[in-house]
């Protein structure tokens, strides 16, 4: 056997040995503490020491005020399945007198003629959320934001409690025998989308899913486009606008005339 | 030259009666919670019976292996008795009685814990005490090896190791090492609890430290498989062994690399920074290579005996093997099912993959082909092999060994192929019950009863292994000669220092860890809040 020293830089085996161990140590070391997690823009990483930090799995508590926020306004609803379910006769009543101002677009008895959403027979938790997503902001629309600016919590809650008291008015277009499309029954599991009727109704009814029935086809395709593109973002945690993105043109169309000719 | 027979035997026989009372379990748990039962039974039995299954065939079973391998390997390759024979009896009875003292609990109920322990489940102390046995009693192997090793160098200045005594000082010092993971593991965390000291647990951190035992075991379990592979094979079909320094080398990458890399069995769990995950990937890559070497070396050394035996042509050597021996048969089905095995592990080992097969069946139709496919196929190889050396009286039944070794072949891919495709249709690992009238579970039924049936031909071939062996204990007595390994085709009469000793490569062992595992352990260690409530199992309720 060779004399040689087994730790000397004169042994061939001990230079590769450590060499190699240490150079792939070091170059893991380096591409999973440094370069991936820099490689992450949502990780929001303030440099290379916050880099190590994330990756070695340290807890940052950093994190909050730091924060990522969006660059636009996000939904300050907090939705209950319980939220609004009692109404009481009061609200209601206050509700019916508040409600004349939306009677030109949402029509006199909550159904409109003019492709402006009905709200008869809407659940109250959903016309509140969506009164509030105007008002803070967080869904715009030219002609509905306006109305929403100034209106108090308890009118919202009012004039919620009056549309759900509405009873739901059978659209013109009504056709409950139109067999309902496959994205409506089955969704689409390999693209991530559930049943809509596994939120909005027939299957189950999620909270802040609004009742889709006899909507007008125009305003759920308007609807669907505008949260597929982002430009609608107020739902919470994009539950809806997953759904919208991966739907295809046709399927929009399908579903937007099924839910207008439901009840 | 083998003086401590009964030594040996008494290992290999206490493994083998685990291995069939473990099998046994295997079958009734395969047949239980498949459509071919009518569930009639108490879930808790099938927590229980998985408890006692995985504790025998993954702590017991090869562990006496290892140690009688390593003990016939010691005498025979050095051409000298044992140092330390005494000790080695206080480790056999220590592995024995630790056995039956894990046991106990899980029988009575008392311990439904499973073998990964599974904190902050908590079960029975006299479980972990036993296991804690078992592993202490192993430990006497490692410094009985290391010793035995230390004392020939010294008297043979100069000369290279055996082979196989290198590998199994490779082996035993891995195992020596990766159980330290464990071992803290129950030491510091469980018994305190489990002794009733504590009430919580940090259940991160005990599976940070449960890893570190967890893939390395792996290879300990494979190791008297490898060294089969290399020094039983080649002689058994009158060859060679194509390159020593390649095993070596082998050898050497499973001691440096087989270690640091546990936490790939953690891609799912939070309590592991997403940067040490990588790293430990990165050198999970790198651990397939001495087991490619491998199966370049043997191949090439099958090639070897084939042309010397008068095989030719590019693949039409293959015909001309001794395919009726059962050392060859059963190589050669190894190699297939490390194959399959082999595939199925670097889907395992990548995260993206890992996150659809993670806690599903996949998993255990895994690590049943790689582990009690192609490396228990190995152990009755080398059982068949030794036994005419240790009783004194030749195996003469070599149709029944092949059929025991193709029915555990033909058993394990039945077993395991469905076994595999259930888990990819997300069928969970570890429950006792199934409703397969539920439509979404119901396409697995089929599946589920193709592997219960592949699970009792296993059994079968099971019954007639101990058979051979039992029949071998009464056959005609015959001196078998002198225990040989094989010889390398060229034997170097001088091989670097690197290739000989272990200094270099145990400090690269234990460096690896320190750098792969110390801040993920030291920062759980640190960190306050991140213990859990025990749940006590088998606690009166
Ligand atoms: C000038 C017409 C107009 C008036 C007046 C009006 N809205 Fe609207 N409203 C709309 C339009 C148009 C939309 C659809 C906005 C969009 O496309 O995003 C809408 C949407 C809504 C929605 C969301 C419906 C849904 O299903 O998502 C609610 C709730 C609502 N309006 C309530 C009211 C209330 C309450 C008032 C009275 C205080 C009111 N609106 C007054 C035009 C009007
Ligand atoms: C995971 C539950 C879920 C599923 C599945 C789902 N939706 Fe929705 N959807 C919602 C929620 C919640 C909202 C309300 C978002 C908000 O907060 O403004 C909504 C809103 C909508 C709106 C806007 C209605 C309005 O009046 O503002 C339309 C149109 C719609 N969904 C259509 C569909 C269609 C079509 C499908 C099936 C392809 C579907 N949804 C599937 C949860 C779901
Ligand atoms: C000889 C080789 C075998 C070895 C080394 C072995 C080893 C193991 C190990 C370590 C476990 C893990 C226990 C756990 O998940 O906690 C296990 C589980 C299991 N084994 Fe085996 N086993 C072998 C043979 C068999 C056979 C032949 C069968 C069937 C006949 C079988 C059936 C099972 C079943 C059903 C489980 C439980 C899986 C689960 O529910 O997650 N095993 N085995
Ligand atoms: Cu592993």
């Amino acid at each position: 056997m060779s004399d040689q020293p087994l730790v000397s830089l004169r042994n061939p085996w001990f230079v590769a040995g450590v060499g190699i161990t240490v150079g792939i140590a070091a170059f893991s070391a380096v591409v999973g503490l440094i370069w991936l997690p820099l490689a992450q823009p949502d990780l929001k990483l303030s440099g290379i020491w916050d880099a190590i930090c994330s990756a070695a799995g340290v807890p940052r508590a950093t994190v909050q005020d730091a924060s990522i926020k969006p660059e636009f306004r996000t939904s300050n609803v907090v939705m209950t399945s319980e939220m609004l379910t009692k109404p009481d006769q009061v609200s209601i009543g206050r509700g019916a007198t508040l409600s004349q101002r939306c009677a030109i677009c949402h029509g006199p008895q909550g159904v409109s003629d003019a492709n402006s959403p009905n709200l008869a027979g809407q659940f109250a938790a959903v016309t509140y959320k969506e009164l509030n997503d105007f008002k803070a902001g967080a869904r715009v629309s030219v002609v509905m934001s306006p109305f929403a600016a100034a209106i108090s919590d308890q009118d919202m809650k009012d004039v919620a409690a009056y549309y759900a008291y509405l009873p739901r008015v059978p659209s013109n277009n009504l056709n409950a025998g139109l067999p309902a499309p496959a994205i409506v029954v089955t969704g689409a599991p390999m693209r991530n989308i559930p049943p809509c009727g596994s939120c909005h109704g027939d299957i189950d009814n999620k909270a802040g899913s609004p009742w889709l029935g006899g909507q007008s086809a125009v305003y759920i395709k308007a609807q669907l486009q505008s949260l597929a593109s982002g430009a609608r973002r107020n739902d919470i945690s994009q539950q809806m606008r997953n759904v919208a993105r991966q739907m295809t043109p046709e399927e929009i169309d399908q579903a937007a005339r099924y839910y207008a000719a439901q009840p | 030259m083998l003086t401590n027979k009964r030594l040996i035997l008494a290992h290999f026989w206490l493994a083998f009666i685990v291995f069939a009372v473990a099998l046994v379990l295997g079958a009734w748990q395969m047949f239980v919670r498949s459509p071919l039962n009518a569930w009639h039974f108490n879930p808790e039995l099938y927590y229980r019976s998985v408890t006692a299954h995985g504790s025998a065939m993954g702590y017991v079973f090869p562990t006496l292996i290892a140690m009688g391998f390593g003990y016939a390997i010691t005498e025979a390759s050095l051409e000298k008795p044992l140092v330390g024979r005494r000790w080695a009896w206080v480790g056999f009875l220590l592995v024995a009685v630790g056995a039956v003292v894990a046991m106990v609990p899980v029988s009575l109920g008392l311990a439904s814990v499973l073998y990964t322990f599974y904190p902050p489940m908590i079960g029975n102390p006299f479980y972990y005490i036993g296991v804690v046995m078992v592993v202490v009693g192993s430990w006497i192997w490692v410094a009985l090896t290391s010793i035995n090793f230390t004392i020939w160098k010294r008297d043979n200045p100069g000369k290279p190791v055996p082979l196989p005594m290198f590998a199994n000082v490779a082996g035993s010092y891995l195992w020596g090492w990766t159980a330290v993971g464990a071992a803290l593991e129950i030491l510091l965390q469980i018994l305190p609890v489990a002794l009733g000291f504590k009430s919580t647990i940090d259940a991160g951190l005990a599976r940070v430290f449960f890893s570190w035992t967890l893939h390395a075991i792996v290879y300990f379990w494979l190791m008297p498989t490898y060294i089969a592979y290399y020094t039983i094979f080649p002689r058994a079909i009158g060859g060679r062994l194509y390159s020593d320094a390649m095993a070596r080398i082998s050898f050497i990458l499973f001691v440096v690399v087989a270690m640091p890399i546990g936490v790939h069995h953690l891609f799912a769990d939070p309590q592991v920074g997403a940067g040490f995950k990588f790293m430990h990937s990165a050198f999970t890559g790198l651990v397939a290579l001495p087991t490619l070497l491998t199966v370049f070396t043997i191949c090439a050394s099958a090639e070897i005996a084939s042309r010397l035996r008068g095989g030719r042509g590019a693949f039409g050597w293959i015909t001309a093997l001794p395919w009726s021996n059962p050392i060859m048969l059963a190589t050669a089905l190894s190699l297939v099912m490390l194959g399959f095995g082999g595939a199925g592990g670097l889907i395992n080992m990548s995260y993206q993959l890992d996150a659809s097969v993670h806690n599903t069946q996949w998993i255990t139709g895994h690590f049943h082909l790689i582990f009690g496919g192609a490396i228990v196929i190995m152990y009755f190889a080398i059982a068949y092999d030794l036994w005419p050396h240790l009783t004194g009286r030749a195996l003469e039944s070599f149709g029944l060994m092949r059929a025991q070794l193709w029915l555990w072949f033909i058993g394990m891919i039945v077993t395991t192929f469905p076994w595999h495709y259930v888990g990819i249709l997300g069928m969970p690992r570890r429950m006792a019950f199934y409703d397969y009238a539920n439509p979404a579970i119901s396409p697995q039924a089929f599946s589920v009863v193709v592997s219960a049936i592949g699970g009792f031909i296993l059994l079968v071939s099971g019954i007639l292994f101990m058979l051979v062996l039992i029949r071998g204990q009464f056959g005609t007595r015959g001196e078998a000669g002198a225990y040989r390994f094989s010889v390398p085709l060229h034997m170097p009469a001088r091989i670097p220092v690197a290739l000989n000793s272990f200094g270099l490569w145990l400090a690269l062992m234990i460096g690896l860890t320190v750098v792969n595992y110390g801040f993920p352990i030291a920062q759980l260690m640190v960190l306050n809040e991140t213990s859990v409530p025990a749940v006590y199992v088998g606690a009166s309720r």
